[in-house]
């Protein structure tokens, strides 16, 4: 490994944080990875906007909204290595088990006609992004370099994954460490 | 003298009248397969175990093994359209492994763990498929069919009824039940039967036995489908 660090950036799209948490779930590993790596736009950092020279980003979550489709981008452009992480990255999850039913009747339902709803209406503020017809995974708007399943995948297999990376090893994860669920 | 094939560099026996499959499965060698079951009649549509008989690709499934065969069971292109054959189920129908009951003991997620797929490579379709929940004891979530049609041949050569059948081409494609009304509950189905124990997917479901056995405990969750399915359907033939 060479002194210069990796810089890494992550990011949520339609996720629900989980494989963030199952990142930080590398506990006392996370001391040895600040040695090598460094990391740029992320939850973690709070910098908004990945630098030029990013080397791997990690995406959790699909892309339900026009924001999510802008910040995949960014990061794409940015970013040397991209990898997916997580099912819902990898094929919509649990967010895309509304793609079959229509946009109009989820936003009925969850703000007009749902149980216990104030004031019903539709959000419809500036500031929010426009939701998409249908939430898609995120090898359906860029290309992906790498995969990595589960709900969420463990700190193992982030483990696995960066530590081959960071010593210019392709990256393999052993069956222990591939799961969907 | 005994007659042989050649898989993969390996001379194995085979008796007239097997098909390569049958043969491979008793000389303890694992052919990936999913609409394949050794109890039925085999039906060749998945086209998973695609293997090369002498240069030439054929379904191990229904192939008849004879004398001469010089088989290729692995290498990196058959494994490579098995893993795209696997990828395309995966997007034409709605596989959301986390939200299933069947997790860990689906022999669809567990083809995909041995062909070493992370991803669906294709986009998806999200097509809008039913759940009939209609019976008391057992439920189809029409998502994660396959079509496989090992309930089909279940119930017709096992249970003596003829309570599944596929209807429909392409996306139209849909399982369909034997009953006036078309819902379970209406067919003679009974939670005994073989055709509800066999889907290798999550897509027929017994009630309340789901998470009996905890993910992390399931029965691909450690172990390889290849030796899984070796010591079931291998020994099956070995009498
Ligand atoms: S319900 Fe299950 S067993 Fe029947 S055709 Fe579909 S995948 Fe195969
Ligand atoms: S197992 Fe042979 S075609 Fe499906």
């Amino acid at each position: 490994m060479t002194n210069k660090k990796v810089k890494v950036a992550t990011v949520s799209l339609a996720g629900c944080f989980g494989c963030h948490m199952s990142f930080l779930d590398l506990d006392e590993r996370l001391v040895e990875l600040v040695e090598h790596v460094e990391f740029d736009r992320s939850p973690l950092t709070d910098i908004e906007h990945c630098s030029a020279d990013c080397d791997i980003g990690l995406i959790e979550g699909g892309v339900c909204n026009s924001e999510n489709v802008h910040v995949l981008r960014e990061f794409r452009k940015n970013c040397k290595i991209l990898v997916a992480v997580g099912a819902c990255a990898i094929n919509g999850g649990l967010p895309a088990m509304r793609n079959h039913i229509s946009l109009e009747d989820c936003l009925n339902e969850a703000y007009v006609h749902g149980i216990g709803v104030e004031n019903p209406q539709i959000p419809n503020d500036v500031e929010l992004p426009l939701l998409l017809d249908k939430v898609h995974p995120i090898h359906e708007v860029v290309k992906i370099d790498y995969f990595l399943p589960g709900c969420p995948p463990s700190a193992d297999v982030f483990w696995k994954f960066l530590t081959d990376l960071l010593a210019g090893r392709e990256p393999s994860l052993n069956y222990e460490l591939v799961h969907f669920d | 003298m005994n007659k042989t094939i050649v898989i993969d560099g390996k001379v194995i026996p085979f008796q007239d009248g097997q098909t390569i499959m049958e043969a491979a499965a008793e000389a303890g060698i694992y052919i990936a397969h999913l609409c394949h079951n050794p109890q039925f009649t085999p039906h060749g549509s998945c086209k998973l175990c695609t293997v090369k008989v002498n240069g030439r690709n054929c379904s191990a499934c229904t192939f008849p093994a004879s004398e001469g065969q010089n088989i290729t069971n692995i290498s990196k292109e058959l494994n490579d359209d098995r893993e795209k054959i696997t990828q395309m189920l995966f997007v034409e129908g709605n596989h959301f492994c986390p939200s299933c009951e069947k997790t860990g003991n689906c022999n669809l997620q567990a083809v995909a763990y041995h062909l070493g797929m992370t991803d669906n490579h294709f986009p998806h379709f999200f097509e809008n498929r039913e759940v009939d929940a209609s019976h008391p004891d057992v439920m189809i979530d029409h998502n994660r069919c396959i079509f496989c049609t090992l309930c089909v041949r279940a119930s017709q050569e096992v249970d003596s009824k003829n309570v599944f059948a596929i209807s429909g081409r392409g996306l139209e494609k849909r399982l369909v039940v034997n009953s006036e009304s078309g819902l379970l509950k209406d067919s003679d189905l009974d939670v005994n039967d073989c055709a509800a124990h066999i889907c290798p997917t999550g897509a027929i479901l017994i009630k309340r036995t789901g998470y009996k056995v905890p993910i992390g405990q399931r029965i691909f969750d450690h172990a390889h489908i290849d030796t899984v399915t070796l010591a079931n359907e291998g020994a099956s033939h070995d009498e």
